[in-house]
């Protein structure tokens, strides 16, 4: 049975055809869909990131101690202040040194990740979702989590019962910080939480491989293996790789919710964000010292990532690589 | 087929439509859970979650039975209330109401409203020392609802076993922790970051965290001495670290994995519920020569955001509920876990603190109880947990981070008298 809808025939079309009725433009209804659909997200991001972003250099000239809306000009005394603290300078040092290790290892732990799911021939999907399902977990619900269950200090948490088969006394993993066993807790969070979303990224990378350079790699004599990832894989991710790095370099001194979590009243381990936190919102409220190191902080993370970015090459074409 | 079928859906509708729906849920968003009514007044309060079991189902109990306003309650879980309160208080949705600490900065800054009006007629059944703790140029910023004092507990049945007295000073308190600790129980809890003893230990030092004229007073050798003391402690293996609860919880005491802990008196009824009489207190031993003992008082008061659109009314409920309606004042006070009534009136009636180890507790409180000093600021507090950090958990000078520590005390000092 037909389903096309019969339509009313009595007033029959016109014998000459009819001239075609003015339109308008594509490009003038490509203008109007591009404000349609991306109107409302510029909207958003104009009130949600860049109007605070304005008010917080505002903010690092005045005296805003428990206000937003703060009268007294005081000129860059807020960034003379927030440079000589430091506990917001080391934090600074402590996390270039932090990136310097995390964005590596994840990198490679990734990338590692992503080879091994690639290269399997069965439960692709499960493996796959298994080890990207972490990245749904919210931070502060992982910290939790390895703080409360798997490295508390007392004799029933997870790590401890693991370390008292060989013999080993219950460790206290956060509260001491010597031997510095919390960066163990903090790699192995942020290593668990991150891994599967770049593994991702990656495999998506290595699917777009053409097989034929392996292929004509073959023929040429290079052996399967490290030559080959050495010589074809690693350059095909060249363009994954630089945003990877890029993304967990912003990552690494935007860390905050783990760090809070995990260590408390501490003054070791401490991101930039966490100090900022508390200059701003936490027990200082001053809202100027705040949003200097707030501005610092953004200044620094452009400037590693242009320098990233120049000499990774993020963003030339790929006929200049 | 339904009427709906003949509507002719052309882009004009569906944008009417759509215009409709969102203005229908603004509307409706305006009805949700912003405490305002078609009746009276619509108030906010802040709490923060309370441990003891019944305690949120209380408060939003009083707040019902509030006739004049709609009172709507957020119970706020997690450790860092200020992070949520402070930030809250500048915006449009801050509470009216709000239960905090008095806080010297938050009377500067015009944040808390002056309640001498509401307190001043029933001001003699306070205790004073309550009132003072919230009095700026004679001006009361704050009902206080409950005092909460924390001491050690312990097991006397462990103390036996061990051979051990109740430890009169820091030094006989870190041989008696030695001496209690097994390979299953370590000796004693103080949290786990060490910071809730901070207090005591500068007031048993013969110290105080600043003196009358608003300087640092915490700043002595004793209390160096005394942090040197803590390190050892910290370092001997003898205290329960990383606990999964920390120190306001009596878990880690009424599970066997610790002889003594740091707590408040609002655990005591869950302590005696498991351990029965097994159970002492004793405050924070001397430090030092000149030490004498101490027992922090803690606790919660009442404060109306002095910026609120209904300061009056959330005045008036601040009255009706922590002045004139002791029942509740008493229910809240003893009905879930113990806290001595600020009221005069209401402690002397209350008869769970007249015997036993209440009554105990309540004498500690009495003899060497500190009471809240509304000069020493959050931020002060925290310059003092650096303290702690760094020359206790970390092993740096005790002098050195004192020294920090003055550095920004007297900043923040500056900035509140100038």
């Amino acid at each position: 049975m037909s389903t096309t809808t019969k339509l009313d025939l009595t007033d029959a079309a016109p014998a000459k055809p009819e001239k075609a009725r003015p339109r308008r433009s594509l490009r003038a209804n490509s203008t109007l869909n591009f404000w349609l659909f991306t109107s409302p997200f510029l909207i958003g991001l104009v009130i949600f990131v860049f109007v605070p972003m304005g008010w917080s250099i505002y903010l690092s000239f005045f005296e805003a101690r428990f206000t937003v809306s703060p009268s007294e000009f005081i000129g860059l005394d807020n960034y003379k202040a927030i440079l000589d603290n430091p506990d917001f300078t080391g934090s600074l040092v402590t996390f270039t040194v932090f990136a310097a290790f995390i964005v590596p290892t994840t990198w490679a732990l990734s990338l590692g990740l992503a080879l091994l799911v690639h290269r399997l021939t069965f439960m692709k999907a499960f493996f796959r979702s298994v080890f990207f399902i972490p990245t749904a977990v919210s931070y502060v619900a992982a910290a939790l989590i390895w703080k409360m269950s798997i490295f508390n200090g007392v004799r029933f948490g997870l790590a401890n019962t693991v370390i008292g088969w060989f013999g080993v006394e219950n460790t206290a993993w956060l509260a001491n910080p010597d031997p510095p066993w919390y960066w163990l807790v903090i790699v192995t969070l942020r290593l668990w939480l991150q891994a599967g979303f770049y593994m991702i990224l990656f495999l998506a990378a290595l699917q777009n491989i053409p097989a034929e350079l392996y292929e004509a790699a073959s023929i040429d004599g290079a052996k399967p293996g490290w030559q080959t990832f050495r010589y074809i894989t690693l350059p095909q991710l060249r363009a994954t790789s630089t945003a990877v790095i890029l993304l967990l370099l912003i990552a690494a001194y935007q860390a905050f919710d783990e760090f809070w979590n995990l260590l408390g009243k501490a003054t070791w381990g401490q991101p930039p964000l966490v100090e900022l936190y508390k200059t701003a919102l936490g027990e200082s409220q001053d809202y100027g010292q705040g949003s200097a190191g707030a501005v610092i902080l953004t200044v620094l993370i452009l400037i590693i990532t242009l320098f990233q970015g120049k000499i990774m090459g993020f963003g030339r074409g790929e006929e200049s690589k | 087929m339904s009427a709906m079928s003949n509507v002719n859906w052309d882009r004009r509708t569906v944008l009417r439509a759509a215009m409709g729906m969102a203005a229908a849920g603004g509307l409706a968003a305006c009805g949700g859970n912003t405490g305002r009514s078609s009746s009276g007044e619509g108030l906010t309060q802040y709490f923060h979650a309370y441990g003891e079991a019944g305690t949120e189902q209380a408060i939003k109990r009083y707040a019902k039975a509030y006739k004049e306003a709609n009172v709507t309650t957020q119970w706020i879980t997690g450790s860092n209330f200020e992070n949520k309160l402070f930030p809250a208080l500048l915006t449009k949705n801050a509470p009216d109401v709000f239960e905090f600490h008095p806080q010297l900065q938050m009377v500067t800054s015009g944040q808390v409203a002056d309640l001498s009006d509401i307190i001043n007629p029933v001001k003699d059944d306070f205790n004073p020392a309550d009132i003072a703790s919230h009095t700026v140029d004679g001006k009361i910023y704050g009902v206080r609802m409950i005092d909460d004092p924390q001491f050690f507990y312990y097991r006397p049945s462990l103390f036996e076993k061990a051979k051990v007295e109740v430890p009169q000073t820091l030094e006989e308190l870190i041989e008696v922790i030695d001496k209690l600790t097994t390979s299953k129980v370590k000796g004693a809890f103080l949290g786990n970051d060490i910071t809730p003893v901070q207090s005591p230990l500068i007031w048993s030092a013969g110290a105080d965290t600043l003196n009358d004229k608003n300087e640092i007073a915490y700043h002595t050798d004793a209390v160096a001495d005394g942090l040197s003391q803590l390190r050892k402690l910290f370092t001997s293996g003898n205290l329960l670290l990383d606990a999964p609860a920390d120190w306001w919880d009596p878990s880690a005491f009424t599970q066997g994995l610790t002889a003594i802990q740091w707590c408040g008196m609002w655990a005591m009824p869950v302590i005696q519920k498991a351990l029965g009489d097994d159970v002492g207190i004793f405050p924070f031993p001397k430090v030092g020569d000149s030490g004498k003992f101490s027992v922090t008082n803690g606790g919660w008061s009442m404060f109306v955001n002095a910026k609120s659109k209904n300061l009056d009314a959330a005045k008036e409920y601040v009255k009706w509920l922590w002045i004139d309606q002791k029942e509740y004042q008493e229910d809240w006070a003893l009905s879930y876990g113990f806290h001595i009534p600020p009221r005069t009136s209401i402690a002397q009636s209350a008869t769970k603190l007249k015997s036993g180890l209440p009554a105990e507790g309540v004498k500690l409180f009495s003899e060497y109880g500190h009471f809240d000093n509304i000069a020493w600021t959050q931020s002060m507090i925290a310059s003092v947990n650096d303290v702690i950090a760094n020359s206790v958990r970390k092993g740096g000078s005790p002098e050195a981070s004192l020294d920090a520590c003055d550095k920004k005390v007297n900043a923040e000092l500056k900035k509140l008298f100038g």
